[in-house]
Order: C-alpha cells, then sequence, then structure tokens
C-alpha cells in the first residue's frame, strides 16, 4: 500500500486494486462498504469524544476556570469516563411513554448525522460519497434530524419535551431555508452542486475572499442559521434548560441521551466542515496570487490538516457564540429569520448573480 | 376533526407544573402556568415546600435566638435581617449602640447587598442563557465572601449582628481588604455591561417584557430594586434612616418604565451605590466599643415594636408583640418576597415562557423569605 498525506486517491486505489485482485466485484464492493462503515463510525465515536472535551474546556476558559483536570492528564479521559458511566445508566422510559417511537427517536437523529458526514470531503481523495449534487443532499439529509427531535418531544409524554420539540420543528425549518439560500449564494459561483467540484474551484482562492461582500454576508448567514439550525446557545431554544429544563430530550437517560448528545456535537461539526467547504475552500491551502515562497509553505502543510483546521475556527466561533449570548426568544428567532435573515439573503443572490453574470469576481 | 372537537380542545387549558423542581425558579416554588402555546395565561404560585414555620419557632425563643432564625428566611441578605431584628430589641430596651456598630453595621449590610446583587446577576444570566455571567458572579462575590470569612467566620449565614452591637470587633485588616475589593471591583463592574448590559439579544429579552406598572408596584407592595424600577420610591434608607444611612451621601435609583430591563438596571445601579456609600464610610470608622453588654435574656417591655430595612430584595419588616416576657408573644416577618411574588401574575400574563423567566429572576426571589 503506497501512502501519500497529500493526496489520498494514492492510498484508496491501492487498496480498491489490492481488493480487486483477491475477490471478486460483489465482495469487493461489500468488504468496501464496511471498511468505510467502522471507519465513520470511529470518526463519529472520536470526533465526539474530542468535542465534547473541547467544548468543556473553552468553555470554561471562557468562563476564568479551568474545566476537567482530574481525569488524565489535563482532564482528556474525562468524556471517556463520562461515556462509561451513560453506558451503566439505565435507560429509563416514562409511563405511557410511546416506547417504539421513544426509542426510536434517538437513532433518527443519529443515523441523519450519519449519513450527512457521508458526503463530506476530508482532503484530496478522501472522500466516501462524492455526490454529483452533495449541497443538496447534506441540506436534505440533516433536515431528517428534525423528525427525531419531534419523536422524542412527542413520544416522552412530557408537556415540556412537547414544547420543545415544537420549538425545534419551528427553529429548524426556518433555519433550513436560510443555510441553503446563503450555500446556492456560493453555489451560483461555482455551477456545481459536487463538493469535490466546488472545492477544486476554490484552487486560486477561497470563496470568501473571491466573492466580494456578497460572499461575507452570506458567510455571516451561514453562520448564524446553522448555529440555529444545530439547535445551539443562543439559539438552544429547544433544550433552554432553564425554561423547559431540557426540552426534548428531558426524558431520556443512560446511551440513549448521548446520542442526542452526540448528534448535537456531530451536527456541529458537519455544518462547521459544509462551511469550510463552500466558503473557505476545504483542503484547499491557502494561496496569495504573487506570493510564491509563501504559496509554496502553505502547500507543505497537508490538506487533511487545512479541512480539520478551518473545521476547528468555524466550531470555535459558534462555541464562542454559545458561551456569550444569552438566549433568543421563540419570537425574535423567527423574526429574524423570516423579516432579516431570509430578505437579506434573496437579495443577496440576486446581487451574487449580478456579479457573476458581470464577471466581477476575481 | 369537526368544529366541535376542535373547540373542546381550545377550551382544555394546557396545564404546567413549573416546579417545585425547575431549574429557573431558585428553590422550591411551584407555579402553576395555564398555557395557549408559548402564551402564558395565568400564573398561580404555591408555596409551602419549604415552610420551616419560622414565626411560631420565634415564639419559644428568647430575642438573642431570634437573630439565628432570621439568616434562613433571606439568606443572601442574613446581615440586614440581622440587623432589623437587632433594631428593634435595641428600641425595646432602648439601648443606644455606638456609633461604630453603627458603621460596621452599614458597611456589612452595603457588603452583603453587594454580594446578593452580584450573585442575582451570574443567576440572571443563566436564566436567560449566557451561562458565562453565573461564574463571572460568583468570581466577584468570592471576595466579599471572604471579608465576612474573615470578619465572623461564616461566609453565608453570618450572624454578626447581635442586639447590642456586633458578635466581635472587625479584624485589623478588615478596611484594608474592603478597599481593595471596591478598587477590584470598580474595574469589573464594566464588564458587567459589557456582557449582558449592552447586548443585542439580552435588550430584546428584557426591554418591554413583564411591566410593572408604579399603580400596581405601590398595592402589591413591590419594594426594592424592583418597586423602584417602577417608579414606587420606596427606600427605607433614604424615607426612614437608620444605623449610619444618615450620615452618607447616596443616589435612591429610580426607574419609570417598569419591565425587566429597568429592574436589571436599578440593581447594576444600586452596587455602583453601595460602593459609593462604603467608600464614605470606610476611612471613617469611629473608635467605641463593638458591642453593648445586654442580659443573658433580654426581657421586651410589654408593647409593640416595629423596625423595617431596607434588604438587597426591599423593604423588610419585623414586628414584635411583647407580653414582657423572655420570648414574643407574637413575631410577624414582614419579607419583600412575599410581596413581589403576588404581582408576578400582573406581570407575566400574555407573555412568553421565556419571559417569565426573565420576569422571575429580574424580581430576585428567594424562596425561603417567602416561604417562611
Amino acid at each position: 500500500m503506497k501512502f501519500d498525506i497529500y493526496d489520498f486517491s494514492v492510498l484508496t486505489k491501492s487498496i480498491h486494486e489490492s481488493l480487486n485482485s483477491m475477490m471478486g466485484e460483489t465482495a469487493v464492493m461489500i468488504s468496501e462498504m464496511v471498511i468505510v462503515g467502522i471507519i465513520f463510525l470511529t470518526l463519529f465515536a472520536v470526533l465526539g469524544l474530542i468535542l465534547v472535551y473541547v467544548e468543556r474546556k473553552i468553555c470554561a476558559f471562557f468562563q476564568q476556570r479551568l474545566g476537567p483536570m482530574r481525569v488524565g492528564f489535563w482532564g482528556t479521559a474525562q468524556t471517556l469516563a463520562d461515556l462509561i458511566k451513560l453506558l451503566l445508566k439505565e435507560p429509563l422510559i416514562t409511563k405511557n411513554a410511546d416506547k417504539f417511537l421513544f426509542n426510536l427517536a434517538p437513532f433518527v437523529l443519529i443515523i441523519a448525522s450519519f449519513m450527512a458526514m457521508a458526503a463530506i470531503p476530508f482532503a484530496k481523495g478522501l472522500h466516501a460519497f462524492d455526490i454529483d449534487i452533495g449541497v443538496f443532499y447534506i441540506t436534505a439529509i440533516s433536515s431528517i434530524g428534525v423528525v427525531g427531535v419531534l419523536l422524542a418531544g412527542w413520544a416522552s409524554n412530557n408537556k415540556y419535551s412537547l414544547i420543545g420539540a415544537m420549538r425545534s420543528g419551528a427553529q429548524i425549518i426556518s433555519y433550513e431555508l436560510s443555510v441553503g439560500l446563503s450555500l446556492l449564494t456560493i453555489i451560483v459561483l461555482t455551477g456545481s452542486l459536487q463538493f469535490s467540484e466546488i472545492i477544486e474551484s476554490q484552487r486560486e482562492g477561497w470563496w470568501i475572499f473571491r466573492g466580494h461582500i456578497p460572499a461575507l454576508i452570506a458567510f455571516i448567514i451561514f453562520l448564524i442559521a446553522s448555529t440555529a439550525e444545530t439547535n445551539r446557545g443562543p439559539f438552544d431554544l429547544a433544550e433552554a434548560e432553564s425554561e423547559l429544563t431540557a426540552g426534548f430530550h428531558t426524558e431520556y437517560s443512560g446511551m440513549k441521551f448521548a446520542f442526542f448528545f452526540l448528534a448535537e456535537f456531530i451536527n456541529m461539526f458537519i455544518v462547521a466542515a459544509i462551511g469550510a467547504t463552500v466558503f473557505l475552500g476545504g483542503w484547499m491551502p491557502l494561496h496569495f496570487g504573487a506570493l510564491e515562497s509563501f504559496n509554496a509553505i502553505m502547500d507543505f502543510i497537508p490538506p487533511i490538516f487545512w479541512f480539520f483546521g478551518k473545521t476547528a475556527f468555524i466550531i470555535f466561533l459558534m462555541m464562542w457564540f454559545k458561551w456569550t449570548f444569552p438566549r433568543l426568544r421563540i419570537d425574535q428567532l423567527l423574526t429574524l429569520e423570516w423579516k432579516y435573515l431570509l430578505p437579506i439573503n434573496l437579495i443577496n443572490i440576486l446581487v451574487m448573480a449580478f456579479f457573476v453574470l458581470m464577471g466581477w469576481y476575481f | 376533526m369537526s368544529t366541535e372537537v376542535v373547540n373542546e380542545i381550545k377550551e382544555q387549558e394546557y396545564f404546567i407544573n413549573m416546579g417545585p423542581q425547575h431549574p429557573s425558579t431558585h428553590g422550591v416554588l411551584r407555579l402553576l402556568l395555564s398555557l395557549d402555546g408559548e402564551i402564558i395565561k395565568n400564573v398561580e404560585p404555591h408555596l409551602g415546600y419549604i415552610h420551616r414555620s419560622i414565626e411560631k419557632m420565634c415564639e419559644k425563643d428568647t430575642y438573642k435566638m431570634i437573630v439565628h432564625l432570621t439568616d434562613r428566611m433571606d439568606y443572601l441578605s442574613c446581615h440586614m435581617n440581622n440587623e432589623a431584628v437587632c433594631l428593634a430589641v435595641e428600641k425595646g430596651i432602648e439601648l443606644e449602640v455606638s456609633d461604630r456598630v453603627k458603621v460596621i453595621r452599614t458597611i456589612m449590610s452595603e457588603l452583603t447587598r453587594l454580594s446578593s446583587h452580584q450573585l442575582w446577576w451570574g443567576v440572571m444570566g443563566m436564566d436567560l442563557g449566557a451561562i458565562t455571567s453565573f461564574l463571572y458572579g460568583f468570581r466577584d462575590r468570592e471576595m466579599i465572601i471572604d471579608i465576612f470569612e474573615e470578619t465572623c467566620g461564616a461566609r453565608l449565614t453570618m450572624n454578626y449582628n447581635v442586639p447590642g452591637g456586633v458578635m466581635f470587633d472587625i479584624p485589623n485588616n478588615f478596611q484594608k481588604r474592603v478597599k481593595e475589593f471596591i478598587i477590584y471591583f470598580k474595574k469589573k463592574l464594566p464588564e458587567y455591561d459589557d456582557l449582558l448590559s449592552n447586548n443585542v439579544i439580552f435588550k430584546a429579552r428584557t426591554e418591554g417584557v413583564g411591566i410593572l406598572s408604579k399603580e400596581d408596584a405601590i398595592s402589591y407592595g413591590v419594594t426594592g430594586p424592583s418597586g423602584r424600577a417602577s417608579g414606587f420610591s420606596c427606600d427605607i434608607r433614604k424615607q426612614h434612616p437608620y444605623s449610619a444611612y444618615d450620615r452618607v451621601d447616596f443616589k435612591e435609583i429610580l426607574y419609570s418604565e417598569g419591565d425587566c430591563f429597568a429592574r436589571y438596571k436599578a440593581r447594576i445601579d444600586e452596587m455602583w451605590e453601595s460602593m459609593f456609600i462604603i467608600e464614605q464610610l470606610i476611612d471613617n470608622i469611629p473608635e467605641g466599643s463593638a458591642r453593648e453588654t445586654t442580659r443573658a435574656v433580654i426581657k421586651l417591655p410589654k408593647g409593640e415594636f416595629y423596625q423595617k430595612v431596607e434588604t438587597a430584595r426591599g423593604e423588610f419588616g419585623v414586628y414584635i408583640i411583647s407580653d414582657g416576657k423572655k420570648s414574643p408573644y407574637r413575631l410577624k416577618f414582614r419579607s419583600p418576597g412575599f410581596s413581589t411574588l403576588n404581582a408576578l401574575n400582573t406581570m407575566a400574563k400574555g407573555s412568553k415562557i421565556a419571559d417569565l423567566v426573565a420576569i422571575m429572576s429580574t424580581i430576585d426571589l428567594v424562596i425561603p423569605d417567602i416561604d417562611r
């Protein structure tokens, strides 16, 4: 097996060839799917653990404290210990709850985020599912998650959960529009919905720099709307603990609660990854036109670090929001979307289309 | 669905039990909300979950023991509660405490007010979803609590006041530490404004929410910063000065809006005023005895005695009816929280669930104070 950190297609191709030489076509397909599935499962768990730890540390530093420090070096094993605790907890089900839907809900949520993850390009050649309508696919899949939230709220037989779920439903459906439209603003530039082509089109420079002000506006709207779509503060109305105790997942315990928790963090990773891919050039290194030596240094950093670095930057921004702002009220939340973000977005797309038509971008 | 069924469903009330175990009722208050979607139609507070019959217990205890019980009511302004009982008892036995005691009591009262408001500010942010403010509030409160610990050994329920003075004289570096704190907190208080007061979302959540008119504030007896935010001039420190309040210069904070933001601003401004009061007194603590000797068991003459003080939440009154024995015949506390809670329905009706949380935190309820 050959390995090149700058181009993973070498590695994947060699795996594919060696598998082909060993077995038949169907067997190769199945075993490749299994390999990809295992890799994604591992990535899922590892990302969850890391993000929970990072969130706790960042939150702690914002609040002038240290955060977890006891388990492992600087508390690094704390989330692992919490995971074991959650695994050992008794899964409680409320009386008169709809048991089937109650048990189904966390899986709907987690499967939705699992499927969305498949379309994310991690590095050059490291892309599980390069579908030609990638952006559309991800926006479609990520909206399935709201079904899980609604089911959880409905099936719990708890009034707080129901209110939380209804809030979440209204919120996610509204903000989906803004996420979609802000991504569309960039699609106008690229002319393709395929993630690999969107990245390839940013070889000369990232769209956030090349797309003038409309791209910047789209990026800001994307940040706001995607924070809302992942139900994170200041838009965490669905689980607003000071109002609804824990919103839609009030009645969940043990591993099922952990699924909701994990899905929240993975969703955050997914929207950050989409933002990084569409606006910040995915795994493309930072290039400035004429600075040859600077560009060479940037090229030396492997694409996978570029991807995770950009994603981490957006995740940090989202955590920054959460630990700084108070929560919005439900009517203010919907006002923000329907009266401000959506009209701005629509005009923004028109302006962008005009820019593209006139060729006014770098 | 037929219209009949729809109408029937509409007629049914959607009840929610907010509390007794709920993160934003700050204790064991139970609110019975009837909702129309997210809109609150009615709020009905239910009390009795931590009733300890303190007033009845007072009828068995001597006056020196009663002071200790008052700590357990409004634990965040324990010093002022103690002071009210002590002043009432001192009034009864016609004992004039030294100037030193008066000044120490005033400084400690204002420090207690500051610490109470710091905690309130932190919790207020947390109720609105900005958890970071909670830690900021506690960080600054810690300094005051340390001063308390050095002064009287306790951090929360201090029992520093006794009839006739204060339990012990202040420690040697009391003045130094208080001055250090004032310098520190003058720098930190603008941070509070940066984090919450000037935040767009925070303003949107509090401005015009939970309006309490001046008339309602007066008729419900809403006092303290909550009442003053509605324009009800009710500062006991100004109107019926006790201890050393007659010798300091300070402003009574008055707002006319009566909404959550006005109540918020009133408390923030009160923190500035408290620091101003402490600054005036801290260098001028007169010499004298810190505690007048009283009899081991104080007996009040036959009669009625009333003393009110301004706690962090408003007017706290102690009404003693004595029949000349070692314990009172009847003792009644006028707690500010109880009156304020009565106005909750007026403020919250027609607003959203999220607004109720904002209103609850701006009227700054301490449940043991309401439910004695």
